[in-house]
């Protein structure tokens, strides 16, 4: 089997194993959004303009949760030693390592968000959307959130410096999503918000892995 | 293959404080090579070095026979730090499974380093159940489930009982017979006969 499979399958293995893989990030995601009604009152007319961005920035709060994770256990246990000096290079471990942080919490979250914009009265022909918006922008989500657990290591409090670090990576994703629902919630189609959005995922896919890689070289040196 | 392993003028710095300088050594096939020196010395800076992880502050290491140094240290060498890169949670079948086939080993890789370690009862357990020692022989097992030519090892000997060093002993003698390199860093003797190199004065 290629290094880079059972690598993923580890990932995978490590992020069900502790911590129960998407379920502390779905947890999250519906305390949010449940309790929004409660706290902004239950009127069906104003929640259901604001569901479907309520569901989308959950969707980014919730992605942040189990990243600090992502790249400490393997640098405090030693594991990080033998993935810096495997057959692939480091930028397609780092790489391995963000798709699977999406594949174990990003991809059950944009399955969610669709249900909870619904839940909360948002009308259902905005659900591909949002889902669409879930899927990709969970991915950039990811590697973006990635580049920050991968800087943040070998810190003291890791959880604090990968938020301070990844909020503002966050914000123009969360712009191009925020504005992609908008335009269709008014009947605009918002093929261009999502256009953005896919564009912004594109480059955190493909720029990320570079620096997560060297951010982990310069705290094995 | 790595034929021969040539560190010249080797020096490395941690931080404001310069560990050791103008180290040079060689290892040759067939040869092990035990870094000495006090705690804090450097042995495991330097033999992270080796492995291309850490950079020296001066000097080179160089690997005779092959084109790439990097590619050499991918597929020819085995780090086996003091820390075993084990994850607590998981079953050491699982555990030694990833660190073999991470190292290209196969089926048969692993079946043969089960036995020559005894895993046989070991591997159904959670690795935060192991002994120290236990821990060890589940993190060498990869050295004989992938055979790569340089072994680089810190301490591999320290959690071990005597019967498990001598097996281990036997495991790096026969390792060496076959014209393969070791690389420890040690405080006991190694049970093989070594060259040392005494490092940080």
């Amino acid at each position: 089997m290629s290094p880079l499979l059972v690598l993923l399958r580890r990932e995978l293995a490590l992020a069900w194993g502790r911590g129960g893989g998407p379920l502390p990030a779905l947890a999250f995601y519906a305390g949010v959004t449940t309790l929004l009604p409660l706290a902004i009152g239950p009127e069906p007319d104003r929640l259901a303009v604001i569901a479907p961005g309520i569901a989308w920035l959950a969707l980014a709060l919730a992605s942040l949760l189990s990243l600090e994770r992502l790249f400490e256990r393997d640098y405090e246990d030693g594991a990080m030693d033998l993935l810096a000096l495997g057959g692939p290079a480091l930028e397609a471990v780092c790489a391995v390592k963000a798709l699977s942080q999406w594949l174990a919490t990003g991809l059950p979250l944009a399955l969610a968000a669709p249900v909870a914009a619904l839940m909360l009265g948002a009308p259902l022909s905005l659900a591909p959307v949002i889902l669409v918006c879930a899927l990709v922008g969970g991915l950039a989500f990811a590697f973006v959130g990635g580049l920050g657990a991968a800087l943040a290591l070998g810190s003291r409090r890791g959880g604090l410096l990968i938020a301070v670090i990844v909020l503002p990576l966050f914000a123009p994703p969360v712009i191009f999503g925020g504005g992609a629902l908008s335009q269709a919630a008014s009947g605009l189609g918002g093929t261009s918000g999502l256009a953005l959005l896919c564009a912004w995922a594109a480059a955190a896919v493909a720029l990320s892995p570079v620096a997560m890689a060297a951010a982990c070289r310069n705290a094995l040196d | 293959m790595i034929s021969r392993i040539q560190v010249e003028d080797l020096a490395i710095r941690r931080g404001e404080r310069m560990l050791f300088e103008h180290l040079g050594f060689t290892v040759e096939p067939g040869e092990a090579v035990a870094l000495v020196g006090r705690n804090g010395a450097g042995k495991t800076s330097l033999l992270r070095a080796v492995a291309g992880l850490l950079r020296p502050a001066a000097g080179t290491v160089r690997f005779a026979g092959v084109q790439d140094a990097a590619e050499a240290r991918a597929s020819d060498l085995h780090l086996i730090g003091h820390l075993d890169g084990l994850k607590g949670g998981r079953t050491a079948r699982e555990e030694l499974a990833f660190a073999a086939g991470w190292c290209g080993a196969d089926a048969a890789g692993l079946t043969r380093a089960a036995e020559a370690l005894d895993l046989g009862r070991l591997l159904d357990l959670e690795v935060r159940k192991l002994s120290a020692g236990q821990r060890r022989r589940v993190g060498l097992a990869r050295l004989v489930a992938a055979p790569r030519t340089l072994w680089v090892l810190d301490e591999p000997l320290a959690p071990l009982d005597t019967v498990w060093r001598e097996r281990v002993g036997q495991l790096i003698a026969d390792h060496l017979a076959g014209g393969g390199m070791l690389l420890a860093a040690v405080h006991d003797p190694l049970p093989v006969p070594a060259r040392a190199v005494e490092v940080g004065g």
